[in-house]
């Protein structure tokens, strides 16, 4: 992609040449993904699919059904970016010695890129904001969420998002930027190409969806609790979710602003973060990074949320501390907002606004150290069963100790000026996010799936995963440690001293191992749905749990639960179990609930289109696009069929069923 | 990296190998942790404070992950013999310990953290050699302006009116300060051996104070992406003793050749594996040009400029001020007078000086610009 | 043992305590307000930042014109008048909302639309001079700023305008439903928080910039 592309009026800077033919490696990944991508598809059609698909996910306003599309989501853009982190791995293991790897410069620069974009915005988000979606309103007892349209509208806006950002792999290019594409690099002087333009568009797609499922969930949780639940009986998972959507709320129109600001001058020309015409680059950097900042709480808190809910199950015991882990997190998340500057320690602020970013950042380990001691002492004394989900949560508590350790020395200014933007750098928030938010979301899958779909999974598989991956990470970054303390940066793609190639090599032995690790996991899954008859769970609680999700059956009816449950104490289902409480047999009512839509999948869509022809200037087909958007989205509001009853012999007979398989599997 | 290693005490890799990480330790150990073992004092001070925060947070992630091990292993479930009360889910004494201990080291790390950055300031002057001796009361620094262009370092040294590209020379036990600048995207620049980085930004100016305190081979990167040649972005970093210092200067006044601002701009063009580059002599406010991203003539400075503008700007006349670089097929650059219409956002516009940018650049003062931009545009180069 | 009060109930009595048996649906858009709410929340952010960024760049003209220059001050009076009847008129449409009366309601919407188009119409006028004169968004940051600012504020006029229109159309085919009531008193929200938001601009961006 050079300076002079040229332009058409019909297809924009969009021409045959954009097609990268000349990348042997993305031709062979773009052979793979058609040929399995058109193998899936026939597999579709043949077993006639596509009506099942549509009707039962694709439109499904259900907040479970969406929940478990943004974890299917978060799984393949998992895969994407792991294609990414092997390639980087691989590449750096070899390029020694004036060889130069197999990675061009224009293709290893989009592939650390996509990495972090996709890691973070399509892999790490949807697998919050999926288990949130699904966990959230079963927990207080609700029948779904506030707005069911805005949430599929929400899945399929962050799905349109991912799709740009695939697309960039075969027609043009991705970002060379680095993943928060800080100008003036990322301004069109210096990155003239399509790169910068679908990382924008891709982020403010799936931006515009962040933004109103976190307004969903709030609303959700503000307005949706069961009877008696007040804020202080919520569970801890409800807690954290609350505080991560007030902080997507609060942070993600951040980041449209300002990434709005950067397209406005690559698209316009316009002198916000140029050099010449009195722009600044270091307003980007900080607006950046006062999104940037709260994201990290975005993802991590609701993993503490997992991790509460496990530790309390299998150790059979009640939270310890549930006070002062409601007060921690809430302090996490106001802190999380006063922290931004340890990003950039080294643009020069002067000593005491240093140090106050340094100390305040210092600060949030206090309530994060507490979290840490709960769940110690949520394990004191109890019987803790380990099942796969409480053995990722103790993988958890021992890795990402080192990382909030790591974390801490690096908000120490003058350490920070030796250590960031180094490996060290790299290592600890991989330690972070590995540690507790890939880790938290594989004891999070392992723990809710049963929940979700009526059969554990199978535990062989999942140990095999699991210890791939707990020694994969450490022998994938401890090296990375070892070599940010010998001042090695991030981003290289060629090395000229030769001694450091022995730790690349390590670290890519890690990575083979993580994957591994992956490898065991989809193994499991698919063992676990081939054997789901022997696996299946008929009573709704296999791990003996003490929140409300648990009070219904797996799956969950539709409607979630027949009766409202009314809430007595912290632990609600526990409660109601040693109380002995039955579920009501009798006198059951038509349910409201609202219709399935295709109008979020038809929105989404066009907003991919809108969003390509911007990124290649088709201006004709954005402006027939925007239109489209707009009328689609009136044309909604006219229609007023969007709820449904379920007649009450149908809960009826779906409440019977239940609890004679209740029966029987407690019998047995 | 592996600059140094005759120099290098390996006492943490002893201790890996004592730990038989892994059969790689042979190979592993010849490499220096240079962020640990650096030469000199700034960076010294900062390993120090990266092992005192890290000794300090020990004292309780290490109880925490002996307690992790040991509560999940005594309270398993096969485990009868242990307690179990699963009613027990608060003790104010426990929670107090858990609030008030991390809180404890915080308070001290977040006192450490205060005095540290204060006295490790980049921008402030150091007030020692080392942890034993001071600097002889009338020592002056030595000054070295730098500028990260794609993908090269530029280092040009005012008082010996030389530069240099991708080589940095300094005398051993003097201090240095650096004014860092770039000329186009964000680059960091970083010593490892010599002290933390900074980073260099286009139109602005950072500052950074160190000193060697030991000669030695070691090697300065860029440790900020900065585009397709990142990768190659390091420099030689010498500290040699004054003498060889003083000769190497005068090997370098041998070059010959000049850095005027027409070779500063050909040298400004992207390029990559740049070998080392010498220069007999440099034009005066070279550096100052380039931070106020004027090096160019016919641009007004970025100085100027934000003089002008804090009385108010140009007005309405300010309006004709602009041009743009544009390029034809060859690539050769034009200068086109241009208003700053809705125009193709790939031209490198900027902002003209009516008057020729030929005043001396610190000495922008806000006489200077009233009478600059009161006066008629006169005859301009490009008008 | 902490158990429950309620453990020596008879079971269906247990039931009853720990069920809501006698439960009705949660009617429909119970939390629509307070969902819009939270939207105009992270819009409100959206402007902070644009003011943030006019902040940090409204004093860099680049040698070129700053706001003694370029505003006219009456013209930007009158538009913000045009906004503030707007929001009074929409305000007399609410009061007939109350009052059940379907014309009067959209006759008070029509009368807002007015208000709106022509501050809309106002600002475009603006605009076009300053752009004819070659004070143009790229002219210097100081110009983004405030272009971007004021721009994005008129964008979301536009789109009130457009979202009035189609509440009017509805509201001919709907009557006054308790949706059509939910639909008008977001866009109340929403058009009242537009024009405190150009309070903000009108001030920090006009007043400031042409009388300091």
């Amino acid at each position: 992609m050079t300076n002079d592309m040229t332009w058409s009026p019909l297809l924009g800077r969009l021409s045959l040449d954009a097609i990268p033919l000349h990348e042997p490696i993305l031709v062979a990944t773009f052979a793979v993904v058609a040929l399995g991508g058109l193998a899936l598809l026939g597999a579709l059609t043949y077993y006639r699919l596509w009506r099942y698909l549509w009707t039962d996910w694709f439109t499904s306003v259900d907040h479970k059904k969406i929940g478990v599309m943004y974890m299917v989501l978060g799984l393949v853009m998992f895969l994407r970016g792991f294609a990414d982190a092997l390639l980087m791995r691989v590449q750096q293991a070899v390029a020694f010695n004036g060889n130069d790897g197999f990675l061009p410069a224009h293709h290893y620069d989009q592939v650390f890129t996509a990495h972090g974009v996709i890691m973070i915005f399509f892999v790490a988000m949807p697998f919050v904001t999926g288990l949130m979606n699904f966990v959230v309103p079963l927990q207080i007892g609700a029948r779904d969420v506030s707005f069911p349209f805005l949430n599929n509208f929400s899945f399929w806006m962050t799905a349109s998002g991912a799709v740009l950002v695939m697309a960039s792999l075969f027609v043009g290019e991705f970002a060379q930027t680095g993943w928060l594409a800080y100008p003036p690099l990322s301004g069109l002087a210096y990155s003239p190409g399509v790169g910068v333009d679908y990382y924008i568009w891709a982020l403010q797609i799936a931006g515009v969806g962040t933004t109103l499922s976190g307004i969903n969930l709030i609303a959700t949780i503000v307005k949706l609790r069961a009877p008696g639940m007040t804020l202080m009986r919520m569970p801890v998972f409800v807690w954290t979710a609350l505080c991560t959507n007030v902080l997507i709320v609060a942070s993600f129109p951040v980041l449209t602003a300002v990434l709005a600001m950067l397209s406005l001058d690559r698209y316009v020309g316009t002198d916000f973060f140029s050099n010449d015409f009195g722009g600044s680059p270091m307003m980007y950097v900080n607006l950046i990074w006062i999104w940037g900042h709260p994201e990290v709480y975005i993802l991590v808190l609701p993993i503490f949320g997992v991790f509460s809910e496990v530790t309390a199950t299998f150790s059979g015991k009640r939270l310890f501390g549930y006070t002062s882990m409601v007060y921690a997190t809430v302090a996490i998340t106001i802190l999380s907002y006063i922290v931004w500057l340890h990003h950039f320690f080294t643009m020069g602020s002067g000593a005491s606004v240093n140090s106050f970013f340094g100390i305040t950042t210092m600060v949030i380990s206090i309530p994060t150290g507490a979290k840490m001691f709960n769940w110690l002492f949520t394990m004191y004394r109890g019987r803790i069963r380990y099942e796969l989900p409480m053995m990722w949560t103790v993988a958890f508590m021992l890795t990402f100790v080192i990382g909030g350790m790591t974390g801490v020395m690096l908000a120490v200014p003058p350490a920070d000026f030796v250590l960031h933007n180094s490996l060290f750098l790299i290592a600890h928030f991989h330690n972070v996010i590995i540690g507790g938010v890939v880790f938290g979301t594989f004891a999070a899958i392992n723990y809710w799936w049963p929940k979700a779909f009526g059969f554990k999974l199978d535990a062989f598989w999942g140990k095999v995963s699991f210890w791939c991956w707990v020694p994969g990470f450490w022998l994938a970054f401890a090296p990375l440690y070892v070599m940010g303390l010998m001042g090695v940066t991030r981003r290289m793609r060629v090395f000229d001293d030769a001694s450091l190639q022995p730790w690349f090599i390590v670290a890519a032995l890690g990575a083979g191992l993580i994957a591994c690790g992956i490898g065991a996991m989809l193994v499991q899954f698919a063992v676990s749905i081939s054997r789901r008859d022997t696996l299946r769970d008929e009573t709704g609680d296999p791990w003996g749990g003490r929140t409300l999700e648990w009070a219904t059956s797996s799956p969950p009816p539709d409607y979630n639960f027949a009766f409202t449950p009314v809430i007595h104490s912290i632990d609600a289902w526990d409660d109601m179990k040693r109380v002995g409480v039955a579920a009501p047999r009798e006198g059951f009512r038509a349910i409201a609930m609202p219709k399935n839509t295709g109008a979020g999948v038809i929105l989404s869509g066009i907003a991919t289109v809108f969003g390509f022809a911007m990124v290649w200037h088709i201006w004709w087909l954005a402006g027939a696009g925007f239109a489209a958007l707009l009328l689609t989205a009136i044309a909604h509001t006219f229609n007023t069929d969007r709820s449904t009853h379920i007649p009450a012999d149908v809960v009826a007979r779906t409440e019977a069923a239940c609890a004679r398989q209740r029966a029987l599997a407690e019998g047995a | 990296m592996c600059a140094d290693p005759s120099s290098s005490p390996r006492r943490l890799l002893r201790t890996a190998q004592a730990a038989s990480l892994v059969p790689l330790a042979a190979a592993l150990s010849g490499c220096d942790w240079v962020v640990l073992n650096p030469a000199g004092d700034v960076a010294r001070q900062q390993a120090n404070l990266v092992l005192v925060s890290t000794a300090l947070m020990l004292a309780i992630i290490v109880p925490v992950m002996a307690l992790t091990v040991l509560f999940a292993w005594r309270y398993r479930a096969a485990n009868t013999a242990a307690t179990y009360d699963p009613e027990w889910h608060h003790s104010t004494r426990i929670e107090l310990v858990i609030w008030t201990a991390p809180l404890a080291i915080i308070l001290a790390l977040g006192s450490i953290t205060w005095v540290a950055t204060h006295a490790l300031d980049p921008w402030r002057p150091l007030a020692r050699l080392d942890a034993q001796h001071g600097f002889a009361a009338d020592a002056l620094p030595i000054e070295v302006d730098v500028v990260a262009l794609d993908w090269k370092w530029l280092f040009i040294y005012p008082d010996q009116n030389i530069a240099s590209v991708n080589e940095l020379v300094l005398p051993e036990g003097r201090q240095v300060r650096f004014r860092i600048t770039s000329s186009t995207v964000m680059n960091s620049f970083y010593v490892p051996a010599l002290a933390g980085q900074i980073y260099a930004m286009p139109g602005m100016e950072t500052k950074l104070h160190a000193v060697f305190n030991r000669t030695g081979s070691f090697s300065g990167l860029s440790a900020n992406f900065s585009g397709a040649g990142f990768s190659h972005m390091h420099f030689a970093a010498r500290s040699v003793t004054p003498g060889a210092f003083d000769t190497w200067v005068a090997g370098v006044r041998q070059a010959g050749a000049g850095l005027d601002r027409a070779t500063y701009l050909s040298l400004d063009r992207p390029s990559e594996h740049v070998p080392v580059l010498h220069y007999a002599n440099v034009a005066p406010d070279l550096f100052d040009a380039v931070v106020n991203m004027c090096v160019r003539p016919g641009k007004l400075c970025a100085g100027e400029m934000a003089a002008i503008d804090a009385r108010g700007g140009m007005g309405r006349t300010g309006l004709l001020n602009v041009a743009a670089l544009t390029y034809d097929r060859a690539g050769h650059e034009q200068v086109t007078p241009t208003t700053a219409g809705f125009a193709d956002a790939r031209l490198r516009r900027f902002v003209r000086d009516w008057c020729g940018n030929t005043r001396p650049l610190r000495a922008t003062v806000a006489g200077d610009v009233a009478t600059s931009f009161n006066a008629a545009p006169a005859a301009h180069p490009f008008s | 043992m902490r158990l429950s009060a309620f453990s020596s109930l008879q079971p269906g009595a247990l039931t009853a305590q720990y069920y809501d048996l006698d439960e009705h649906d949660h009617p429909e858009g119970a939390s629509t307000l307070f969902g819009f709410w939270l939207y105009l929340m992270s819009d409100c952010l959206i402007f902070a930042m644009l003011f943030a960024a006019y902040g940090v760049l409204g004093g860099n003209y680049a040698a070129g014109p700053g706001p003694k220059d370029l505003f006219e001050l009456p013209l930007v009076a009158l538009n913000t008048a045009m906004l503030l009847f707007s929001s009074i008129t929409y305000g007399f449409a609410m009061i007939a909302m109350q009052r059940g009366r379907t014309a009067g309601v959209q006759g008070w919407l029509v009368v807002t639309a007015l208000f709106g188009a022509a501050f809309l119409a106002i600002e475009l006028h603006e605009f076009s001079n300053l752009i004819a004169d070659g004070a143009t968004p790229q002219r210097s940051a100081f110009l983004s700023a405030f272009f971007t600012l004021v721009g994005t504020h008129g964008l979301h006029v536009t789109f009130g305008l457009i979202w009035l229109g189609t509440l009017l159309v509805q509201l001919a085919k709907h009557g006054l439903t308790d949706a059509m009531r939910r639909r008008l008193f977001c866009l109340s929200m929403f058009w009242h928080f537009l024009d405190v938001v150009w309070v903000g601009v009108f001030t920090f961006v006009y007043l400031m910039g042409t009388l300091r």
